[in-house]
């Protein structure tokens, strides 16, 4: 008889395991009861955008405020700009924040986007091994990179499509070159990774300032080495995802998130943000 | 080495504190891969002993396949799984992409193999010659799955363990169909992965220790269950 005793732990274990679901289940229910008494069920908005608006903390801050003004819960896709385009003419988004002008013009003429806003901007700057072996300096970002292809100092790079990418690969060609060989590294991963890499291969690497500013605590071998020229421009756009080409796309809170994005009150919320914990900005208000 | 005792530090201070949202990650990360494992064993578990029994034609290349699908990535079962859930995919009208059902599949999909494989293989190893004496002696169908039963105890609590490390451990697919959205589909793998993309290395290390200890905890009462003396 006691061969049993082995099955009835096991199925005491395996009802543990049912109930543990089962709890959740009851628990789900009693939540959404205790809730939205006032309210209905909150509809779902998917916002697909670039790591660095996560990353820097940048969206924890607003989207509590429109969640809350609309009743809508955001489901944040944090992936690579292009990535982030690439649902859009899916429509497997409803909304789009992302920092890649010239691919978001094609989305808008291709007539996957519509309602497109201008919403922010940071900058791009060149962060480089403290040593800097190659001796870049200044805001003229294309004359760094001949230098440091002149001198074969490693340079990392996304090579994911993203945003950061896209402006690298920009900047490469207005200077001509073709970045190649041993010392161009791809790593095929987020912001935060890449500048790690960087940090770890002695290499110089293009990044947006709000991640370099929300990591330069881990970076201790690399520096800002050139910033604030004009091509360096990082601009951010809001967007919603054509409801009329894509039939299952959540039309209504996509343009009320569009519209939130532009009130001036968010403005100064964006402006705002990270000054307590940089001392500055880290994305300023830039609308149309 | 400051930094691991910094993590360590700063897992003790979650755990101590009541930290709401790791506790909220953990038990979601607890539910999801309870779900998944049990889901898996569910199915597994008798096609296993099934196909470890019984002869058939055809039932090698199921073998081949099961073989196969317990080495899938993580990663192909998410991309998979992303596809069929698209709102332009197969089962888009479900609105099931980021969401902890998605997850639930994805990680099925990766443990299920590994829970068939495994308990096949413990059935495939029972003496022939033994079931002919059971037989012989006369055993009913239930009394002689009872024996079989115990007979491959050890190795059907074994293949639930595989299965459950599988789906505790794994990433790729729970970030691709989950999406790591906060209160909703963030795991504690998931949210080791972003806050080390976000530079927050000490709390990155701090939920890595929540993980290990939840994984020891769970892995340590199913070895004791394993280990039981044999009772005959």
């Amino acid at each position: 008889m006691l061969k049993n005793r082995f099955f009835a732990t096991l199925f005491v274990f395996m009802l543990l395991i049912l109930s543990a679901c089962g709890n959740t289940a009851t628990e789900k229910e009693g939540a959404t009861e205790k809730k939205p008494e006032p309210k209905a069920e909150p509809t779902e908005l998917i916002l697909a955008t670039t790591t660095s608006t996560q990353d820097s903390g940048l969206l924890d801050e607003l989207l509590p405020i429109f969640e809350k003004e609309n009743n809508v819960k955001v489901k944040t896709i944090a992936v690579g700009t292009g990535q982030a385009l690439e649902m859009g003419t899916k429509g497997e988004a409803d909304v789009l924040l992302v920092h890649a002008p010239k691919s978001e013009e094609e989305l808008v003429t291709s007539g996957d986007a519509v309602n497109r806003k201008r919403v922010m901007y940071n900058d791009f700057i060149l962060i480089g091994p403290k040593d800097n072996p190659a001796g870049v300096s200044g805001d003229d970002v294309k004359a760094a990179f001949q230098k440091i292809t002149e001198v074969k100092a490693n340079f990392i790079t996304r090579g994911d499509d993203s945003g950061t990418h896209k402006k690298e690969l920009g900047i490469w060609t207005a200077a001509n070159i073709q970045p190649t060989g041993d010392t161009y590294i791809s790593t095929g991963q987020g912001m935060g990774a890449s500048l790690q890499i960087a940090n770890e291969k002695n290499g110089y690497i293009l990044t947006d300032r709000a991640t370099w500013l929300a990591q330069e605590k881990n970076l201790t071998n690399l520096t800002i080495v050139v910033e604030g020229g004009k091509d360096l421009m990082n601009i951010y756009h809001v967007m919603q995802v054509n409801p009329k080409k894509h039939d299952m796309v959540n039309s209504k809170d996509a343009e009320k998130f569009v519209e939130f994005m532009v009130n001036p009150e968010t403005q100064d919320v964006i402006e705002s943000f990270g000054k307590k914990e940089f001392g500055q900005s880290l994305f300023i208000k830039y609308t149309e | 080495m400051e930094l691991i005792i910094n993590g360590l530090k700063k897992a003790i201070e979650m755990i101590l504190t009541g930290d709401r949202e790791i506790f909220e990650i953990t038990w979601l990360t607890l539910r999801v891969c309870f779900l998944a494992t049990l889901i898996s064993s569910i199915i597994g578990l008798p096609l296993g002993m099934f196909l470890g029994l019984t002869r058939f034609r055809g039932r090698k290349i199921i073998l081949v396949l099961i073989n196969i699908g317990m080495g899938l990535p993580p990663v192909v079962a998410g991309l998979w799984i992303t596809m069929l859930l698209w709102r332009s995919g197969p089962l888009g009208h479900l609105q099931l992409l980021y969401s902890p059902t998605a997850i639930v599949m994805a990680q099925v999909l990766v443990s299920l193999p590994i829970i068939t494989g495994l308990t096949s293989s413990a059935f495939q190893q029972i003496n022939e010659k033994m079931l002919l004496q059971i037989k012989a002696l006369g055993a009913t169908k239930i009394q002689t799955f009872g024996i079989l039963l115990k007979q491959t105890k050890i190795a059907i609590v074994a293949a639930i363990m595989a299965g459950l490390g599988r789906v505790i451990a794994e990433v790729g697919a729970a970030q691709m169909v989950g999406g790591n959205i906060q209160g909703d589909t963030r795991i504690l793998t998931t949210s080791i992965v972003m806050e080390v993309s976000k530079g927050n290395f000490d709390v990155a290390l701090a939920i890595s220790f929540i993980l290990l200890t939840v994984a020891l905890l769970i892995t340590a009462s199913l070895t004791l269950l394993q280990q039981r003396k044999r009772l005959s």
